[in-house]
């Protein structure tokens, strides 16, 4: 059997009809995870976890039953604080870090069965959309443009998740998402990315970057493996106080459902000038199968969406500017050492962050200094709410909306790097979802002319991600989406 | 609004970070791309609304006023660059 070509939702079966074992499911991937190095999806492996893991699962599935992840070997985002395992945040300033705890979303997916493979990738932070600014050196995305062997970029900053879960590196990996980092990398990777409502997951134990707008969710194969193992991540977490107390309901059961009546909005904002043609037509060809399903489609407007970003560059570089004034040199990460208190902070803050953070945290210094904080940041929060008004009011008529994920396809690495706007465009559809605090979903729908995985998203009414799901196995299934990058780890 | 290379250099001492002098008139250059392009804020008419600063309207939750966490010194010190006698280490403060 071709074990890294399993979704979770098939190794799960065979699993327990004990056709395998955890264990080797994880010799498959931990070899796959091997044969990705030249990729650089992956900062840290740690095979032993992952076999003294799937040892445990095996004992229980044994018994019979098990527990609802067991065996499933999953890549972290080097985001998430994982218990005597580096955490650095692709940050030199935080290099050398091991957290005395673990996160409450990878806490919950190992009480949940699932196995750590290791630590991947990303932007320093969480802050881009390519992977380029770590400092760890960019991860390549495993597809290539037909007849053209440039490396590509992954999207970002969840960019090592999603080349690992494309080039079957990992059955599935963790994320976050603060302005599209887990739908976009899922699009230019040819995979399912699920941002679910702020404050359905835990934000305990993750590297903070901009606290109103992070939240972590899960990459995998299909939209089914997304709802088994956003089961897995969700719940109430008392030590986030912004961790919705909610139940969660269970949204595998919302895969498969017709969406025969539902009513998809299509924003008329998001047919942006000078967007690719082929862009445009997958998105014309998302509506068609949306409709041929039984759902009708409503135009929408979502006036604001134009605005969108320059409100998330004025507040997501605020609050990181605040969070990240945690790293002094005196508690934990690097030390640059200075004469006097004061230039030992400038001294580690200066070599330890890259650039781009660098350019936030002094973006969000002057947005919040005084004399500029009515004009700036007061201005962007008024306008935050203009556009969380937008969405309330569009779904008034409509059940979920459908967009595309990003404006191109992956580009090469190299390219849009010497202008920071150029990259923060490809958020263009997906930061007003984190704005507005929603459920967003990628799933791959087609490829480009020269063969690269093209997303669509869905997005949902807060603590809505069950038609969410619903909707976009819709469109999987419609889709039909069975390209192959050009590197695959584990046979695909 | 463009800034100049010594306002870079003042928001850099109040985000206490290191900038050579070398390299700010660049960044005053980058700084002030991204500002000018934000400032496209200033056709949206705002007036009478509240700002956001959070999706959840609820308020925050209060938890019981006891203690649950503590008695762990070694491990908050464990990846401290410098410690001593189970203290932080920083550069004298006082003289």
């Amino acid at each position: 059997m071709n074990l890294t070509g399993l979704t979770i939702g098939q190794a799960r079966d065979q699993l327990r009809r004990k056709a395998i074992t955890a264990r080797e499911l994880a010799e498959a991937y931990i070899k796959a995870m091997e044969t990705a190095r030249p990729l650089k999806a992956y900062l840290i492996e740690t095979p032993d976890r992952a076999f003294a893991a799937a040892k445990q699962s095996d004992a229980r599935l044994q018994k019979g039953g098990g527990l609802p992840l067991d065996g499933v070997p999953i890549a972290v985002k080097d985001l998430f604080c994982t218990e005597g395992v580096e955490t650095a945040a692709a940050s030199k300033i935080l290099a050398g870090f091991v957290p005395p705890y673990e996160s409450t979303v990878t806490a919950n997916l190992w009480r949940n069965g699932a196995l750590m493979l290791g630590k991947v990738n990303l932007d320093e932070f969480a802050m881009g959309s390519a992977t380029i600014t770590s400092a760890r050196g960019p991860t390549e995305n495993p597809w290539r443009r037909r007849g053209d062997n440039r490396p590509l970029v992954p999207g970002g900053s969840s960019g090592g998740s999603a080349a690992a879960v494309a080039a079957r590196a990992a059955l599935a990996a963790t994320g976050t998402d603060t302005g599209g980092s887990i739908r976009q990398p899922a699009s230019f990777c040819g995979i399912v990315g699920l941002k679910p409502t702020y404050g359905r997951c835990s934000r305990w134990g993750i590297v903070a970057f901009a606290s109103s707008l992070d939240q972590a969710g899960p990459m995998t194969r299909d939209v089914r493996d997304a709802a088994i193992m956003l089961q897995a991540m969700a719940g109430h977490d008392p030590k986030d106080a912004t961790s919705a107390p909610l139940p969660v309901p269970n949204f595998e059961a919302a895969v498969g459902q017709s969406i025969k009546g539902l009513r998809i909005g299509i924003p008329k904002e998001y047919r942006l000038d000078g967007m690719p043609t082929e862009i445009e037509a997958l998105w014309q060809r998302g509506i068609e199968w949306v409709k041929a399903a039984g759902a009708t489609t409503v135009d929408i407007s979502l006036k604001m969406t134009k605005y969108a970003l320059a409100t998330y560059y004025i507040i997501a570089p605020a609050e990181a500017s605040s969070n990240l004034a945690r790293y002094d040199g005196v508690r934990f990460g690097l030390r640059v050492p200075g004469e006097t208190l004061e230039a030992l902070y400038e001294n580690t803050r200066g070599q330890g962050f890259g650039a781009e953070v660098r350019r936030r945290v002094l973006i969000g210094t002057y947005v919040l200094s005084a004399g500029y904080y009515d004009a700036y940041y007061l201005k962007a929060q008024k306008v935050r709410a203009l556009i969380a008004r937008d969405f309330d009011d569009a779904f008034k008529s409509c059940d979920a909306m459908l967009t595309p994920t990003a404006p191109s396809a992956a580009f090469a690495i190299g390219e849009k790097m010497d202008d920071p706007i150029a990259m923060y465009l490809n958020d263009v559809f997906t930061v007003p979802v984190n704005l507005a605090g929603l459920p967003g979903i990628s799933l791959p729908a087609g490829l480009s002319a020269d063969g690269l995985p093209l997303g669509l998203q869905v997005i949902g009414k807060a603590f809505d991600e069950e038609t969410v799901l619903r909707v976009a196995a819709v469109l999987e299934d419609s889709a039909k989406f069975d390209a192959v990058p050009a590197f695959v780890a584990g046979a695909a | 609004m463009p800034l100049d290379k010594a306002t870079v250099a003042r928001i850099a001492a109040l985000a206490r970070i290191k900038v050579p002098e070398a390299e700010l008139a660049a960044l005053a250059g980058e700084l002030s791309k991204i500002l000018t392009w934000v400032e496209q804020l200033d056709a949206v008419d705002v007036a009478g609304v509240e700002p956001m600063a959070a999706v959840t309207h609820a308020r925050p939750p209060l938890r019981e006023d006891k203690v649950t966490d503590g008695g762990i010194r070694d491990k908050i010190l464990a990846n401290a660059p410098e410690t001593t006698d189970g203290f932080f280490v920083v550069p004298k403060v006082v003289e």
